[in-house]
């Protein structure tokens, strides 16, 4: 038995009591749940509600309503994060209707989607809402049967008094036990008496997916509402200069057309209005296809900056910094210099990636209705409470004034923590004094990113005449980011280490982009691990467990400073090598190995192909995972097969580049997203079961596997693969 | 603008719009039937297909001017509630992740086993190209083609 504290604010849990009573509660309506819905399901809906914390409310029936806190971007965090609170709360799964939360920091804590850490970091919160839920039904029943608390057991939301034979659902009791002390304390269930967590339950949303149910931020309606769209620049470093809308004007349906200004002199911004450009076009209408026209027709003139940047110059901006000494080292165990001077066999070699676009399925929007002393927002964002508070200065209200609503997201990738649409919209409604949507073409989209930096990586290693491992070197540079973990795998496991890193500042706007850096230093690094195997004359999977032996044996430096435990890493490359009988003769097909840390998980994959021509055929992925428990397995193998998918069309097909600061890539016609044809045949995916509290998983099974992928195509063609995408290395188009 | 009576989901509706207006902000705009998406605008997406007479199109090609008497289906008229094969096959397997893209998968789907009830992996791979998932969906949508077939074989 676990007992924790429980921690509510209680001060603004009575407040959202007293509003619930009025069958509200913290302005979300329950009725929009019951869209979808059949009649029959209609018919069980409680007649009344009793509000136990800002997490659930409970009917008179017995149904209950969870709110899921975070944002959802496709992690399928609004089926799994209610299922943490509905095990506690040890009601029945099919009795629990879940709604989105409203953006209140109040209640909820950290309603941030990013980092894979949705569950990990509410992991604590989501349970003690449960319990604490749980805790005051058994307090109501007590009160009311006249029998000790203690005795008193639930299963299935019915509360049962063994020794009297009195029971009741939790419907009954609900009234009672919402007007029940909040615990100081609640005891947490033993996980081996978990009945919904670690079980498959199909996403809440299905239903209205599977029938065009209006649920995207793109989607949203409302009364009076205007289209509006911006024109941004046409390079990155260029400056609004004028405006002339005459004939835009007067096109049919266009209600306005002017120069905005979303970031005003003075006002205080976020970290998450990276990419937000200050001065913009917008255009109002009626319609998405009226407006689309006439932003044909506008022309604007542009500031041209004295200096524009391309492609080509970061290659060699880049690759000029890696030439370059670093000033001092991000961490340095031993004698790298020496031990690799003195080395039995060497092996240097350079990495590249380019910059990406996030080019989520639905372009940015927001719905924006401001008024003098009122702003409500709604749509797409993965950072509602950092847009709030730009909010609050730009249109200088106090937040409590500033209402965010979020909408479910077609895709987030980390594009969405950048909400500088969110504050475009609210400018410009504001303007034309009318709710508006904003919505982003696809060039829009495409053409004012946040994109995943360009990188470049130097490895270099050494192996002493018993071809052991001694010498390891990494020297990382990116545009705006500086790329290395040097705290991560091999550190720890080398005598002599050595990790540098450097970064470029760059006008191109760079950001977030699913699991940051890993997705190019993990694929780098397991493609230069494989090389450095073979020198050693290994097996790949045997050379890094060898390793992994000596980080748990004799771990280098302070093992504390590695960031990584090494018993873990080593189980989810043991499990793949078993899974996949790694060790089996497999006919023509090649095989890579990979595996790698991040977001507090570990992966480990196995990847088999066969070469069509120029392209890779993937015709199987095993994949290990260690996350410690998994919520929902049927989505949780959902987010590693997208990871694996996501990766592997990347690294092989996908790149934005630039000339003269203007991207070359404005649509899917030009930019190569991995298609049906394109994709694994097959992936497994295995859970360790382990029992240890959960960690990330919208995000760790992408990294590793582009170094199972170079390694696999290394395996069929004899040829090593460096820079990505690899479709245009010429030893695979040649 | 232009008047112009069409057949959407069984229904004829009448619209004034602008005849070079392209069904998918007909149907997203005008009508209110946003189970269409909008991905591309430009026919390489897939996001916005619709049925025109049973086959799979790119309703952001389609100027409302060109359907003339063809009947149009769009995700909210593939069946009465959410029952059609395929839909069920998506609900079984739990294909989508952000689901943005999956009306469009689904109608793709669907318009492939009108025309072929029985494909192979390579004709599922072919029919389905145009369709992008960002989420990586893929390898379940292929899946979930064959549940759907598998129980129309079944019943
Ligand atoms: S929106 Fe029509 S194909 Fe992309
Ligand atoms: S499920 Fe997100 S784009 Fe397909």
């Amino acid at each position: 038995m676990t007992l924790i504290k429980t921690s509510f604010n209680r001060r603004s849990f009575l407040k959202s009591t007293t509003l619930a009573s009025g069958g509200m509660l913290l302005g979300f309506s329950w009725l929009a749940s019951c869209k979808g819905k059949t009649e029959a399901e209609l018919m069980q809906m409680p007649k009344e509600w009793f509000d136990i914390n800002g997490f659930l409310k409970i009917g008179d029936n017995g149904i209950v309503t969870i709110m899921s806190p975070n944002p959802e971007i496709g992690q399928n965090v609004k089926t799994a994060m209610p299922m943490i609170v509905a095990e506690e709360l040890d009601i029945a799964w099919k009795d629990v209707i879940v709604e989105q939360a409203p953006l209140n920091t109040d209640i909820f804590k950290r309603q941030l989607a990013g980092g894979s850490q949705s569950i990990r970091a509410g992991w604590q919160s989501l349970r003690m809402a449960g319990a604490t839920a749980r805790h005051m039904l058994i307090a109501a029943a007590a009160e009311a049967w006249q029998v000790p608390a203690k005795e008193i057991t639930t299963s299935n939301g019915v509360l049962t008094h063994e020794a009297s034979g009195k029971s009741a659902n939790y419907g009954e009791m609900a009234s009672a036990a919402s007007l029940m002390e909040i615990p100081e304390e609640v005891e947490l269930k033993d996980p081996k008496d978990f009945h919904i967590i670690s079980t498959d339950r199909k996403n809440v949303d299905g239903l209205k997916i599977v029938t065009g149910k209006p649920l995207f931020g793109l989607d949203q309606k409302e009364e009076g509402m205007l289209t509006a769209m911006i024109i941004h620049p046409p390079a990155f470093g260029y400056t609004f200069k004028s405006l002339d809308a005459e004939s835009a004007k007067a096109m049919p349906g266009i209600k306005d057309v002017f120069p905005i200004d979303v970031y005003p002199e003075g006002v205080e911004k976020q970290w998450s209005d990276g990419g937000g450009i200050a001065k913009l076009v917008a255009v109002v209408g009626e319609s998405t296809w009226q407006c689309m026209q006439a932003k044909k027709e506008v022309k604007v003139t542009w500031e041209k900056p004295d200096k524009l940047e391309s492609t080509a110059t970061y290659e060699e901006a880049l690759t000029e910094l890696l030439d370059t000494p670093a000033k001092a080292p991000a961490r340095k165990d031993g004698d790298f210099e020496k031990a690799f001077k003195g080395a039995a066999k060497v092996i240097e070699r350079t990495y590249s990636a380019p910059f990406l676009s996030h080019n989520t399925m639905e372009p940015m929007n927001f719905f924006a209705d401001v008024t003098a002393d009122k702003a409500i927002l709604k749509g797409p964002i993965q950072t509602p409470e950092f847009l709030e508070k730009t909010l609050a200065s730009v249109l200088n209200m106090p937040v409590e004034n500033i209402d965010i609503m979020m909408t479910r997201m077609g895709g987030g990738f980390g594009r969405r923590l950048y909400g500088h649409f969110g504050v475009e919209a609210a400018v410009i409604s504001k303007k034309v004094q009318a709710p508006i949507k904003l919505v982003y073409t696809r060039e829009d989209d495409m053409t004012q990113g946040t994109y995943r930096p360009a990188y470049k990586v130097r490895f270099k290693a050494g192996l002493d005449n018993d071809n052991n491992l001694i010498a390891w070197y990494v020297k990382g540079v990116g545009t705006n980011d500086d790329l290395i973990f040097e705290n991560r795998f091999p550190a720890g496991a080398v005598p002599n280490y050595l990790a540098e890193k450097d970064m470029l500042q760059t006008q191109i706007t760079t950001g977030a982009w699913r699991a940051p850096r890993s997705n190019f230093i993990a694929g780098a690094e397991q493609a230069f691990m494989d090389e450095v195997a073979e020198m050693a004359g290994k097996d790949p999977i045997d050379f890094r467990l060898e390793l992994f032996e000596k980080a748990i044996t004799a771990p280098v430096g302070d093992p504390k400073t590695n960031d990584y435990d090494p018993e873990r890493y080593a189980g989810v490359l043991k499990l793949v090598k078993e899974k996949s009988n790694w060790n089996q003769n497999n006919g023509d097909k090649a095989r890579g190995v990979s595996a790698y840390y991040c977001h507090n998980s570990y992966v480990a994959q196995v990847l088999e192909l066969t070469m069509d021509r120029n392209k890779p055929k993937v015709d199987k992925v095993w994949c290990a995972v260690d996350c410690g428990i998994v919520i929902n397995p049927i989505s949780a193998r959902n987010q590693i097969e997208g990871g694996i998918i996501d990766g592997i069309g990347h690294a092989t097909y996908s790149q934005m580049t630039f000339k003269d600061g203007a991207p070359q890539q404005e649509n899917f016609d030009s930019y190569h997203l991995i298609r049906n044809q394109e994709a694994p045949k097959e992936i497994e995916t295995f859970f360790v079961d382990n029992g240890i509290d959960p960690t990330g998983l919208g995000e760790p099974s992408l990294p590793p596997i582009i170094g199972a992928l170079a390694n696999a195509m290394y395996k069929a063609t004899g040829k090593r693969f460096y820079n990505q995408p690899f479709i245009l290395e010429k030893e695979v188009v040649g | 603008m232009a008047n112009f009576s069409i057949k959407i989901n069984g229904k004829t509706q009448e619209l004034e719009v602008d005849g070079s207006t392209p069904m998918l902000w007909v149907l997203r705009d005008h009508l209110n039937l946003v189970g269409t998406k909008y991905g591309c605008g430009i026919a390489q997406c897939g996001a916005c297909t619709i049925h025109l007479d049973g086959n799979a199109v790119r309703s952001c090609q389609l100027p409302v001017s060109a359907v003339g008497e063809k009947e149009i289906t769009t995700i909210e008229g593939l069946s009465e509630n959410g029952d059609h094969p395929v839909q069920k096959a998506w609900l079984e397997e739990d294909v989508y992740q952000c689901g943005y893209c999956q009306a469009g998968q689904i109608m793709s789907a669907s318009a492939l086993l009108n025309r072929n009830p029985n494909p192979s992996d390579s004709e599922i791979e072919d029919a389905m190209n145009g369709n992008i998932c960002r989420c990586g969906t893929y390898t379940r949508i292929k899946k979930a083609i064959k549940t759907a077939v598998a129980s129309d074989n079944a019943s």
